[in-house]
């Protein structure tokens, strides 16, 4: 009788990590499709070069770090990266574009810390800020969402897309789709009452309460990151401390709509990358804080960053700028945020030394 | 409820439960329970084992000391291995039958560790001893039912096995206030106290308000049941009924059975870290332990059987069942009719915290409350280990409210400082986080290894410390030794060339006059002599003190030998107890010893006295003339014995160091190294000997001074006569001297005799006694030699 030496516990639960990276997939899938809906088939292509380059760029260093290629692609968590890389890329960028952020986020910032666990920073968000400084005009061509193209405007067809993203697009398309977000809006707004700014801008003249689709957008990353809070994928700290944060600066320095005003904090929630960082970016366990209250630190300061770049920084959006200063801060804040054990009457800093003759 | 509430860590009143206030415990998980199918079928008794394995090491504490021998005949419930110590249970046999062995068999422990085992091999009888009943053990004292109930072998049914008296008798100044009966039974599968409770309430609440008489009446008693158990429930409910009793239920959370958890959840109290229960007032015990402490007090049964469940898809059937100790888990197997080839692993205990077993021949023993018997099916082989994804899960699951993930960060890196500061020690091994934890890492495996290493290392560093503080006090007491010994060098030397002037100069004045005084009477002198003899009578009684003083000294040195082996028993104080009883032993000895050097002594002293009454004349008279060659000789004696001293006790001081290791690997080695402080001790009587040579010598001394002055004397009648007197003594003293030292030959002879006799049998033996007496024998030999010459040279 072969009998099987294992140490306890002898039973285990049904998560795991795979159906987790998976989980988190299907939730994006919301937003995917309301992104399609409001700017066409270029955040497919997106999605699928992404997917590809980044598998590939996976495979490939794990092959040249000897590591068990297929074991290690299994767990799915470079499709994660691919797949939020792939939506926070703006619609038919260029692929080079596409393949330089995700060597960056897997290559560089997955791989080249120790793969899955050890890196320091979010990869796509990575792979984002790159590219955000190095080709920012790329990065910041978003198309206007569908409900708002003007007569002469049209969403590119699916070969329109292929020449674009692979280059042999004339430069007069490009015209023919683009606009500026909700947030490019506000911010490049000098002077005007806000009740003028929505009225002369389509993409506030057309929305419901934020800007014209992208509210949409983000009403769908948060239906998403509800139902991955509802399958536990992880704990409502982070989120809703970045939402509560941001919501709370915009609210401070929203005026009513004096041409000082920031944006309302409506429109800061359901604008840019907000709901989907939220739910998908600063979740990444790998790179956030550890301990609950630890990850309502992290989670509120990147709010507080969020907001801070957005009303004065020198980029529309910053949720990447944001998470990526806070991965700093990370192991800085997990020092002070040690939960109390039982049994000790406070906690106590990571860094204290313990007096190893009081457990005997 | 938010995981952040839980994470604080903060008890949160979560129900109350008719009278009672309850609290919940942060993390927990909930595994699938499979309790059901071994609820089927009420308790069966299993069928009387053929033969049975009795671990002395059942409990937590030290390991019975067994009292049988192989091929006695035993009774059921007869007493076969006794508790060594306060930490330790006694063994009883399960069965009657004969004892076939007693040695080393495998444990039913995580690392399939073999240890000492009382084997029985049953007679079919089960005849039993008399069970003492005591229908009236309400008027007994707190005490002796402690007594009996530690007699009985009992020791915690649910968990580790700490013995029941122990925990039931707290240390003094923790007023217990909480008796908290554990049936919460949180494991997946083991429903054992369960049905303990469907069909036994009655002996379990009779056992309860025992317990709580020991603990003198706490004011809150308290069974607490997770509400999985609806039928135990109802039943404890109805049989508490009109006792102060309270049920206590609450939602099923795993490890809500957890001692420190259950506390939480019952008191909102934190048992804390490092501190057993009763520094906050409270006792947990089992509901199987309160049955069996009710039934050893009320029956006179002592521990010899225990419900058990025996579960698993490899099994046709799943049910309790009420086996004897010592059964092999094989027969329980078998009576369940298990099948081989589906069997896939083997546990003992719950899916949660149990430990893979490696064989079925192990035995039952008194912790044993589970045994799962799974297919592959039923637990498949846990998937290779992902990397950890920082998902935090395991940290909510946990309910000490550790990291566990940082643990298994810095247990991968070996960072045992940030380990302890991570409170590792405060995990309690539930497995939650490992049950949780989405990439399977088997995180509690890494925790155990990291406390096994850093206990480890601990103990390394205890013992460098000692060896080293040892090694220090070696070389100061040799350097002080040696500087004593130079000084006491000196100070002879510095007398005998004093001693030697004097007696030159008296000789010299005693030759001029000689011849002027050669008529004088020779009986005058002797008179003379008598005269001061008698003046000097004072002297045997001083030379008697100052035996007696030798003799206290010794007895010191003994008091100082048999404190030292105390002291080597105290570096293993987890063994104190065994070795207690061996120290007392050794002390009986160590008497003994005193009393045979006593009787040397006063041998001693008696053949001083006569030699002293005797021929105190002949002796004055030897002194006076021959004092210089025999201190000379007697100094070179001594030095020769002192310098054995110093060698005997640097090789004691080795010897102590050899088995203080000994000690702390083995409890064998005890006896040995008992058996071989004897002989040191016969050897360091040998060297009292000598000390007493010393005594001797130093009272001679004295007399040498004494005998100074007299040639000083103006020469007179008397001084020639005394010179004469002298002349002739020193014919007689050479006489007594070839006498004594014939005498010291004869003893020794007949003392290397013995010795040989001694080593020839511990030759036989093939004894570790060996070396040392061959040692002694030498010595005597030597001793003996060395007389012999001085009686040729005299
Ligand atoms: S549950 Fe496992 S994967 Fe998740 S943080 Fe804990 S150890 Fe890492
Ligand atoms: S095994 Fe230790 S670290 Fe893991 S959940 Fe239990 S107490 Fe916490």
């Amino acid at each position: 009788m072969a009998l099987i030496k294992q140490s306890s516990p002898h039973t285990r639960g049904q998560t795991d990590t795979t159906k987790i990276m998976q989980t988190v997939i299907l939730a994006t899938i919301p937003g995917i499709l309301t992104l399609t809906y409001f700017f066409g088939i270029g955040t497919f292509i997106n999605l699928i070069l992404a997917s590809a380059f980044c598998l590939i760029i996976e495979a490939s260093v794990l092959k040249v770090r000897r590591r068990p290629v297929g074991f290690f692609l299994k767990d799915y968590s470079a499709l994660v990266t691919a797949v939020l890389l792939g939506v926070a890329l703006p619609p038919y960028c260029p692929w080079w574009i596409i393949f330089i952020g995700s060597l960056f986020a897997i290559g560089i910032a997955k791989q080249l810390y120790g793969g899955l666990g050890y890196n320091p920073f979010n990869p796509a968000m990575v792979g984002y800020v790159v590219l955000l400084i190095s080709f920012p005009v790329e990065m910041t061509r978003w198309p206007a969402p569908t409900s708002i193209l003007t007569d002469s405007q049209s969403l590119p067809g699916l070969t329109d897309a292929l020449s674009l993203v692979f280059g042999f697009a004339s430069p007069v398309l490009l015209d023919g789709y683009t606009g500026a977000t909700p947030l490019d809006a506000f911010k490049q707004n000098t002077g005007l009452m806000a009740d003028n700014l929505y009225a002369s801008q389509a993409i506030f003249r057309e929305a419901h309460f934020a800007g014209a689709g992208w509210e949409w957008v983000n009403v769908a990353f948060l239906l998403g990151g509800l139902f991955l809070l509802y399958r536990k994928v992880f704990t409502w700290h982070a989120p809703i401390a970045m939402l509560a944060s941001l919501g709370f600066c915009a609210l401070i320095f929203y005026d009513g709509g004096s041409n000082t005003s920031g944006a309302s904090p409506l429109l800061h929630w359901f604008s840019g990358a907000t709901m989907l960082g939220a739910f998908f970016i600063i979740t990444d366990p790998v790179s956030s804080a550890v301990s609950n209250k630890g990850r309502l630190i992290y989670g509120g300061c990147i709010g507080i960053i969020i907001y801070v770049i957005r009303q004065w920084g020198n980029y529309p959006d910053a949720v990447a700028f944001a998470v990526l200063l806070m991965n700093f801060a990370a192991p800085f804040i997990d020092y002070y945020t040690l939960p109390r054990t039982y049994g000790h009457t406070q906690s106590r800093r990571a860094t204290d030394k313990i007096d190893t003759s009081q457990r005997r | 409820m938010t995981a952040a509430n839980l994470q604080a860590g903060n008890p949160q009143l979560i129900a109350t439960d008719e009278e009672r206030t309850l609290f919940t415990i942060p993390g927990g998980v909930h595994p699938p329970e499979n309790k059901q199918q071994s609820l089927n079928s009420p308790i069966v008794a299993a069928p009387l084992p053929g033969k049975v394995i009795l671990p002395l090491s059942q409990h937590i504490g030290a390991p019975s000391l067994p009292i049988v021998r192989v091929g006695d005949h035993v009774l059921t419930g007869q007493l076969i291995a006794e508790g060594d110590g306060y930490v330790s249970l006694p063994v009883h046999a399960s069965v009657s039958g004969t004892i076939v062995a007693i040695e080393e068999h495998p444990l039913p422990h995580a690392s399939g560790l073999s240890d000492l085992c009382i084997i029985i091999e049953s007679d079919g009888k089960d005849a039993s001893i008399p069970m003492q009943e005591r229908p009236d053990y309400r008027n007994q004292s707190a005490k002796s039912l402690l007594d009996i109930i530690r007699e009985a072998g009992i020791a915690g049914m649910g968990g580790a096995g700490f013995p029941a008296a122990v925990k039931l008798n707290p240390r003094a100044g923790c007023s217990i206030e909480h008796l908290i009966i554990n049936g919460t039974e949180c494991e997946p599968y083991i429903t054992a106290d369960d049905i303990l409770m469907q069909e036994r309430a009655q002996d379990i609440v009779a056992g309860v308000e025992l317990l709580s008489k020991i603990l003198g009446e706490p004011k809150d008693v308290v069974i607490g049941i997770e509400d999985n158990k609806p039928e135990a429930i109802a039943t404890m409910r109805e049989t508490v009924k009109n006792t102060p009793i309270q049920v206590a239920v609450f939602p099923t959370k795993y490890p809500s059975g957890g001692e420190k958890q259950l506390i939480q959840i019952l008191t909102g109290k934190e048992v804390p870290s490092g501190e057993l229960p009763s520094s906050i007032g409270v006792v947990v015990q089992n509901v199987a332990t309160a049955y069996a402490c009710y039934r050893a007090v009320r029956y006179g049964e002592p521990f010899i059987s225990r419900i058990t469940t025996v579960v698993g898809e490899a099994l046709a059937e799943q049910r309790n069942v009420e086996v004897r100790l010592g059964t092999p888990l094989s027969d329980l197997l078998t009576f369940n009719r298990v099948n081989e080839k589906k069997l896939s692993r083997l546990i003992m205990g719950g899916p949660m915290m149990g430990f893979a077993l490696h064989s079925a021949e192990v035995p039952v023993v008194k912790t044993t409350n589970c045994l799962i018997a799974p297919t592959k099916k039923e637990m498949p082989p846990s998937p290779p280990a992902l990397a950890c994804i920082r998902c935090g899960l395991c940290a909510e699951a946990c309910p000490a409210s550790l990291l566990p993930q940082q643990l298994y960060w810095y247990a991968r890196s070996e960072d045992h400082e940030k380990l302890e500061s991570h409170h590792l020690f405060d995990c309690i091994e539930c497995g939650a986080c490992s049950f949780v934890c989405p990439s399977n890492i088997p995180l509690v495996q890494y925790y155990r290894s990291a406390k096994g290493k850093i206990k480890q290392q601990e103990i390394e560093k205890e013992k460098a410390d000692r060896s080293r503080q040892r090694f220090e006090f070696r070389q100061e007491r040799i350097a002080r030794a040696e500087a004593e010994k130079e000084a006491k060098r000196k100070a002879r030397q510095q007398a005998a060339l004093e001693a030697k002037q004097k007696l030159a100069e008296a000789k010299a004045a005693a030759e001029q006059h000689s011849e002027a005084t050669q008529q004088a009477n020779s009986d005058d002198a002797i008179t003379n002599a008598l005269a001061k003899t008698q003046t000097k009578t004072t002297d045997p009684k001083e030379q008697q003190a100052k035996l007696e003083r030798a003799v206290q000294s010794a007895e010191g040195r003994l008091q100082k030998a048999s404190a030292r082996l105390v002291e080597s028993q105290q570096h293993t104080p987890d063994k104190n107890d065994k070795f207690a009883a061996q120290v007392k032993q050794a002390e009986v000895r160590l008497t003994d010893a005193k009393k045979k050097l006593n009787d040397f002594l006063t041998s001693t002293n008696f053949s001083t006295n006569t030699s002293g009454t005797s021929s105190t004349q002949t002796q004055e008279a030897q002194n006076e003339a021959d004092k210089d060659k025999e201190r000379l000789r007697l100094e070179k004696a001594i030095n020769s014995a002192m310098n054995s001293i110093e060698k005997t006790q640097a090789r004691l001081a080795e010897a102590d160091d050899e088995k203080r290791e000994k000690f702390e690997k083995q409890l064998n080695a005890a006896q040995e190294r008992l058996q071989k402080a004897e002989t040191k001790l016969a050897e360091f009587m040998n060297q009292l000997e000598t000390t007493a040579a010393q005594e001797k010598l130093q009272t001679l001394q004295p007399a040498t001074v004494d005998a100074q002055p007299e040639p000083d004397t103006p020469m007179d009648a008397a001084s020639a006569a005394i010179a004469r007197a002298q002349a002739k003594a020193s014919a007689r003293a050479s006489m007594s001297e070839e006498e004594k030292l014939k005498e010291q030959i004869d003893g020794l002879t007949k003392r290397l005799s013995k010795a040989e006799e001694k080593l020839a049998a511990a030759i036989e033996e093939g004894s570790d006694k060996q070396e040392a007496l061959s040692l002694g024998v030498e010595k005597l030999k030597i001793k003996l030699q060395q007389a012999q010459q001085q009686l040729e040279d005299a």
